[in-house]
């Protein structure tokens, strides 16, 4: 039989080591995108403000060419504008589905959107991309204008991606509000609207921002859905009904046509840096949002 | 008149509006992907291997699919426990946890076309594993592994202090009690995390695109030797998922049914999900029952 205390400690050291896995496996993945990253200004000599503020894309030309061309502004600005925009879309329905579910009907209410919320997350995000494709993509092209593929079609398809992350992490923090404000603002005689929009939100407020910025971190990152329906033409987001790119479309389908080694390849993980800090700054967001109050 | 009463009752009505839409939102993606998907699902669609004509199924998809999901699996739910039994329990307030907690919250944060790209140089290039189902699991095995801690940390923390307490207090070590009380009582816990977890893992295709890759060779389905190249269970070749499939079907389709393929393909998608959120329910409820004896 084995000794219970060594028993004990196996258990603990053997636990520590797979929490030590993970943060080896965060490490490797910071190191090896930095490292691949950072290869385009160092090893390739491009400037880091022509990637970033210029808009001419076309790593491949030569030298004499006056290439490459690097400016990876079209992909960045395309990602803000369309996760900008399905945050636009999104946010009332997100946190009206929110306040619906722990102020107006927290009974029957709460059970029925509950499943309808995780069905949402439950579907694919590739199965997104394919109903914006066959349904949302021709409508537009047909009932507004356009190619249909385009910025609109890519924000609407996001926005309905990220309104389950909205509405649960919304709900978590309206349930989270003490029911002693409620019932004072309600014993002032307050109506239950104006208590909910005048006391509840703000209380809610930290947490409603949360969501705000975990959806926007699910919006940058998601790449197949949207670069199914965006049109993936290298410009600018001026347009609502134009075709355009984002950093993880561009990712996606070039990743595959170049080769490791090349300025074209390592502008790509370039652009996945980027993501990367996109997604540090969002995490250090969260964390002064919610400094002082307990939070996983 | 606008009374602060009209405004309220205007307001309440609103919140039922959005609460409807919302409902009838998901109603209309779900009817219309099993409308447009049943009506091409067959025996024959379920079984036979892709084509370049009309008429080619999504049989190895569907496989390999099932494929990664078991192997992930059974990397990512003992890790994950690893992870969550340490946090939950060993884990003080010092530099390393918080450590801990920074690489899990960054790592569930990573977009996973960061990861896709991630595995492609660590395990397809560096470690010359190529577009194979083992770099296919490892890249689902880096996304899932901090969903997975989480869902091991809630469960396993959301067990009663008492329990813990009366074990210790009947002369069970630390580790004793944690096997054989506190895991036990967290299981409808782990159980329902693990199967929705499953569910994202299964529609997961952006991460794979690039590991596990979009291609499938012939298999061999009577070839159970997992070390030739045509198995269906060698660890080296590459694997196309169900989710890869409907991406690739529309970015680069060349069978002239592509529209019906893809229709189809999300439908058993879908069926599946709906399966393992279904389950996952149930399960819960019915372990839970079962341990309060009702």
């Amino acid at each position: 039989m084995v000794n219970v205390n060594i028993s004990n400690r196996i258990g603990k050291y053997t636990t520590f080591l797979c929490a030590v896995l993970i943060i080896t496996i965060t490490i490797a993945i910071i190191a090896l995108i930095a490292f691949k990253g950072l290869s385009t200004f160092t090893r390739d000599g491009v400037s880091l403000r022509s990637f970033l503020f210029t808009t001419n894309w076309n790593p491949d030309a030569t030298a004499s060419e006056g290439g490459p061309f690097v400016g990876a502004l079209p992909f960045i600005a395309g990602s803000v504008a369309v996760s900008l925009l399905a945050l636009l879309f999104s946010a009332p329905f997100g946190i009206g589905i929110a306040i619906f579910m722990s102020e107006i009907s927290a009974g029957w209410g709460r059970r029925i959107m509950q499943p309808v919320i995780e069905l949402f997350v439950g579907i694919p995000s590739v199965v997104y991309g394919w109903i914006g494709l066959s349904v949302l993509v021709p409508f537009i092209r047909n009932h507004i204008g356009g190619m249909g593929f385009s910025l609109l079609a890519g924000s609407i398809v996001l926005a309905i991606m990220i309104f389950p992350t909205l509405a649960s992490v919304s709900t978590d923090s309206f349930n989270a509000n003490p029911a002693d404000i409620r019932e004072a603002s309600l014993a002032l005689g307050v109506t239950h609207w104006q208590t909910i929009f005048m006391v509840m939100f703000p209380a809610a407020m930290p947490g409603v921002l949360t969501a705000i910025v975990l959806a926007l971190a699910r919006a940058f990152g998601e790449a197949l859905a949207v670069q199914m329906v965006i049109g993936n033409a290298i410009r600018l987001p001026t347009a609502l009904l134009s075709p355009m790119h984002t950093m993880t479309s561009i990712i996606t389908m070039e990743m595959s046509n170049t080769v490791m080694g090349t300025v074209s390849n390592d502008v790509l993980w370039s652009i996945a840096f980027i993501l990367l800090l996109i997604s540090f700054t969002f995490i250090m967001l969260i964390r002064t949002i919610n400094r002082g109050r307990a939070v996983r | 008149m606008i009374t602060p009463r009209n405004s309220d009752r205007i307001a309440a009505v609103i919140f039922y509006l959005i609460a409807f839409l919302v409902s009838a939102l998901l109603a209309a993606l779900i009817g219309y992907i099993l409308w447009q998907g049943l009506r091409v699902i067959n025996w024959h669609f379920l079984i036979s291997p892709p084509s370049f004509e009309a008429g080619g199924g999504i049989g190895p998809e569907i496989f390999n699919s099932l494929m990664l999901l078991v192997l992930t699996m059974i990397l990512t739910v003992p890790l994950g426990l690893g992870v969550g039994i340490y946090l939950s329990e060993f884990a003080g307030d010092n530099q390393v946890t918080r450590m801990i907690r920074i690489c899990i919250e960054t790592l569930a944060s990573l977009p996973s076309i960061v990861i896709g790209i991630f595995g492609l140089l660590l395990f397809v290039t560096i470690l010359k594993w190529g577009f194979s189902i083992l770099s296919g699991v490892m890249a689902l095995t880096v996304l899932n592994l901090p969903v997975m801690s989480r869902i091991a940390e809630d469960a396993i923390g959301n067990v009663h202090k008492d329990l813990r307490e009366a074990s210790l207090a009947l002369g069970a070590t630390q580790w004793q009690t944690i096997v054989n009380v506190v895991l036990v009582a967290a299981i409808p816990g782990l159980v329902t995390g693990i199967i929705l977890s499953s569910g994202r893992v299964f529609g997961e295709a952006a991460a794979l695109l690039y590991t596990a890759g979009v291609t499938t060779p012939a298999l061999q389905f009577h070839n159970l030797n997992p070390f030739s190249s045509n198995s269906p269970f060698y660890l080296f070749r590459p694997a196309e998922t169900l989710a890869v499939h409907i991406w690739k079907v529309n970015s680069e389709g060349v069978a002239p049914d592509s529209r019906q393929i893809a229709d189809g393909a999300s439908a058993i998608l879908i069926i599946m999900v709906l399966l393992f959120n279904v389950t996952s329910r149930w399960l819960g409820r019915l372990i839970y029952a079962k341990k309060t004896g009702q």
